[in-house]
């Protein structure tokens, strides 16, 4: 059981290093918006349209 | 017809009757509502962003008209440009901009692709969970009116904020709980690995030394749970004591540092016992509850957003004879404006020149525009539907009617009588009760052995605050959170939950809640060879000038307008024209024979459409030289459940009643649909707070249900606040809850839902104090050994978190709708 004395020290390292890498992602902005990434990758990988220009001329 | 049964390919409303409007898209016919949803529709497929529709969980808002590329004029002026926005590095801008209908993380998709494909785009950062957008430009590349048009071609309406210090606010406040809340939650799951072998080492023989090294171990991991996530409810309890108030911070700080100054203590000196599990524990669940609540709160807006949406930040001021695009704030009273067709006022004035009609629905919630001829008064935040008006400023920014409301609105809710209240006597009482049998074990203690009662006294303190308060309230108001969300209510004030279940009078708006809020042709009815679709192009064609609400449903309607020429307005009766050679008349059934030049019996003989039949509905009618050609039916179309759920409601022991500002036939008639007795007509906002007032007087617990402006003092005041999702941003602030699928029928089962909610706390409450008080003296009497005392209190909280539980089940799971995903996501 001895053990526990180093074992113990060495899982709240690892809990600390946790805690510090979602500290990091958390003000990297990596939880503002847990949605939207998500829909990035179904999205085809498409050629931009031939005429962007079309954006300025409103139809209709 | 078969368009009549698909609904719009685009925002997903049936279609109008009598109506053929197809959008071409990838090839094929789509139907689609009106002009606006065809105009986006095309311009989205167009720009090789159909995908949208394959991943949107939520149905676009209705465009209503087709996007109007001239509103945006001001925001490319570049001096202009300037001044609203923020400069980035290498001579780029940025600004942050409010997306109306922004619902779901398609449409925020909808939004990124759209803006990036743009040329001179640099950045572009949309957040759905608070339908807000940060661009980041080269102005030499690209205007922001051309940003700010490509957005609302895809149908989401841009209100840009200028400055916007409190977006950045909001985020840094949500980074920094998350931050505490992961703190909290990492720490107690350690502090749990190390109870356990604590507990079933005092079972069964546990070396002294290894239990020392844990339980000092579980003090360093609870360190930082106690002094940085547990902050945010010191602070609160300090501001509320400095106030001279009990909050719920108070009794909640108390039970966290008595625990773990116990604790610690214990820890330290190697007697008693140590709570760092029930202290951990307490601090992660109240952490949580109050995340969730404060995303929901952000999703609401704040009521700078609003008025960022109502008021425009532009005007266009005449100097001598030259217009220029100028600030609101650099308005002042004796300036001469110039409000466009289709414009909203930037300040209160005065008209000088022009016959224009202006929506003041926003105000008044009389949905009629009114006519504005010179010398009368027109508001900030009002929309000029007619012709150009010419209008010297005589009020700004503070002074203004709209910012009047605003200050009723702060008054409302200062006076709110109100469950903060309730809550706050609620807390007074538990500590109260806390207190008092703290100090008689103290006083018995004290009196058998000394030395033993600082350590009994804090057993109990201990035991009773965090066990209690922790898992029971918090776990059922959570899952009752998260039952509402799946069903598109979102909660902003888990108080009102409390306050729903006690709830005894429901106060109706009528505009926008018991209606949708929209004119609308619902019916065509033909006399004669012509057409339905005929008859709505004439009646177009004829209308399309004209600024009253009615010609905007046929605008809406979405046949094409052809040239009318000599259209004249009668005043009370209609309008008279000619649409291709051919004189016409619409509008009043006498009015419209008008032209025919047979005798009277052969016109009355004309087939007549049934009679108004009492449901708030008008019949405009089309005629030339033959006699009638068709009539319409003109709608503010009822929501098909508001009277299953005003039954619902009364079914629950909750009377109605509607407050409206709109005429009193209108709302005597639309009362009477829903089966709603007592009514009131041409209220201001004062008039429904006076009302609200006089039954809150009588000892009623008031729910207020709204959507517009005008109902914002009435949602503040209110003792629970409902607002519709597609409402004003400045009703949805001064809700607690709100119907974010705009369906009625969720009011009564969250009633329902509120109630039984109220009943699991109790349960839970009184299982816990019950088992507490039981277990407590058996326990401090040396009757329970210690491995069966760490079972009973595990299988305590264990019951009490599935009796919460027995909340989310029993509601139907139902298509998750757009705009609280992230909500449950973050929930999860």
């Amino acid at each position: 059981m001895e053990i526990l004395y180093i074992m113990i020290p060495l899982g709240l390292v690892l809990v600390a290093i946790g805690l510090w890498a979602f500290f990091w992602a958390t003000g990297s902005g990596q939880f503002d918006d847990l949605d939207s990434p998500g829909w990035t990758v179904l999205e085809d990988d498409k050629a931009p349209p031939p005429d962007t220009a079309d954006h300025k001329d409103p139809p209709g | 017809m078969s368009a009549a049964a698909t609904p719009c390919y685009h925002c997903g409303e049936p279609m109008p009757r009598g109506l053929v409007l197809h959008a071409r898209i990838a090839g094929r016919e789509e139907p689609v509502c009106c002009h606006g949803c065809k105009a986006v529709a095309e311009f989205i497929t167009g720009a090789g962003l159909g995908d949208y529709y394959r991943y949107r969980d939520a149905s676009s808002t209705r465009a209503d008209e087709p996007p109007r590329p001239d509103r945006w004029a001001a925001y490319d002026r570049p001096e202009l440009v300037e001044r609203l926005t923020r400069a980035e590095a290498n001579g780029a801008r940025s600004i942050t901009v409010l997306l109306e209908g922004l619902r779901c993380a398609a449409c925020s998709w909808l939004a990124d692709k759209a803006l990036s494909l743009q040329s001179g785009v640099l950045d572009v950062s949309v957040n759905p969970a608070t339908a807000r957008a940060r661009l980041v430009w080269d102005p030499q590349k690209v205007r922001l009116g051309d940003l700010l048009r490509v957005l609302e071609h895809v149908g989401l309406r841009p209100h840009p904020l200028a400055g916007e210090p409190s977006e950045q606010l909001a985020l840094l406040e949500r980074r920094d709980a998350l931050k505490r809340l992961a703190v909290a939650g990492f720490g107690n799951m350690q502090v749990m690995m190390f109870a356990v072998p604590l507990y079933f080492g005092a079972a069964s023989g546990m070396d002294p030394g290894m239990r020392e090294y844990m339980r000092l171990v579980s003090m360093l991991v609870s360190i930082p749970v106690a002094l940085y996530a547990g902050w945010p409810f010191y602070l609160g309890a300090w501001h509320a004591l400095r106030a001279r108030s009990i909050s719920m911070d108070v009794p909640v700080s108390l039970g966290i540092v008595l625990a773990f100054v116990a604790s610690v203590w214990n820890a330290l000196t190697g007697h008693g016992d140590v709570y760092f599990d029930s202290v951990t524990m307490f601090v992660f669940f109240l952490g949580l509850g109050r995340y969730i609540e404060m995303i929901a709160r952000h999703r609401a807006g704040s009521v700078a957003d609003a008025l960022a949406r109502l008021a425009p930040m532009t005007a266009r001021r005449m100097r001598g004879d030259l217009a220029e695009d100028v600030q609101a704030v650099e308005l002042a009273p004796g300036d001469e404006l110039v409000v466009r067709s289709g414009e909203v006022l930037a300040a209160d004035g005065e008209v000088l020149e022009g016959d224009g009609r202006v929506d003041e629905s926003m105000l008044t919630g009389e949905s009629a525009a009114v006519p504005k001829p010179p010398g009368a008064r027109v508001h900030q935040g009002t929309h000029n539907l007619g012709a150009p008006l010419r209008v010297r400023v005589t009020a700004v920014a503070g002074n203004t009617v709209l910012s009047g409301i605003v200050a009723l609105l702060e008054r409302a809710q200062a006076e709110r009588p109100r469950l903060a209240k309730a809550a706050d006597r609620a807390a007074a009482w538990f500590l109260g009760r806390i207190l008092i049998g703290a100090a008689i074990v103290f006083a018995v203690w004290w009196y058998v052995d000394p030395s033993r009662a600082f350590s009994a006294t804090l057993a109990v303190l201990v035991v009773t605050c965090p066990c209690a308060l922790s898992l029971a309230t918090p776990t059922a108001l959570a899952a009752a959170t998260a039952a509402l969300a799946r069903r598109g209510v979102l909660v902003a004030h888990t108080d009102a939950i409390e306050t729903l279940s006690k709830a005894t009078h429901v106060l109706w708006d009528k505009t926008g809640t018991l209606t949708r809020g929209l004119v609308r042709v619902e019916d065509v009815r033909m006399f004669g060879a012509t057409t339905a679709q005929q008859a709505l192009a004439l009646a177009a064609s004829l209308e399309q000038l004209s600024e009253h609400p009615i010609a905007r449903a046929f605008a809406a309607s979405g046949v094409p307008a052809e040239r009318a020429s000599d259209v004249e307005v009668r005043a009370g009766l209609g309008l008279e024209g000619a649409v291709a050679e051919r004189r016409l008349r619409i509008g009043t059934r006498s009015f419209a024979l008008g032209l025919h030049a047979a005798d009277a019996s052969e016109a009355l003989a004309a087939p007549a459409p049934t009679p108004d039949d009492g449901t708030g509905e008008s019949w405009v009618y089309l005629g030339d030289a033959t006699g009638l050609l068709a009539a319409f039916r003109l709608t503010d179309p009822l929501r098909a459940e508001a009277s299953a759920c005003v039954a619902g409601l009364a079914a629950l022991g909750l009377p109605s009643e509607v407050v409206s500002g709109d005429e009193a036939a209108a709302v005597a008639r639309i009362a009477a649909r829903c089966g709603i007795e007592r009514y009131a007509a041409r209220l201001t906002p004062e008039d429904k707070l006076a009302r609200l007032k006089a039954l809150q007087a009588d000892g009623a617990v008031v729910v207020a249900v709204g959507d517009g402006i005008n109902d914002a003092p009435l949602l503040r005041g209110a003792d629970v606040a409902v607002a519709m999702g597609r409402g004003s941003a400045l009703a949805q602030t001064s809700a607690d809850l709100i119907l974010v699928r705009e369906s009625l029928e969720d009011l009564p089962h969250t009633v329902a839902l509120a109630r039984r909610t109220q009943r699991v706390i109790r349960q839970n409450l009184g299982w816990s104090i019950g088992y507490n008080l039981a277990a407590l003296p058996l326990a401090a009497l040396g009757l329970v050994p210690p491995w069966l005392a760490a079972i009973g209190m595990s299988l305590s909280s264990v019951v009490v978190v599935l009796n919460a539980m027995r909340l989310s089940r029993g509601t139907t799971p139902q298509r998750r709708p757009g705009w609280p995903a992230d909500t449950q996501a973050e929930a999860a």
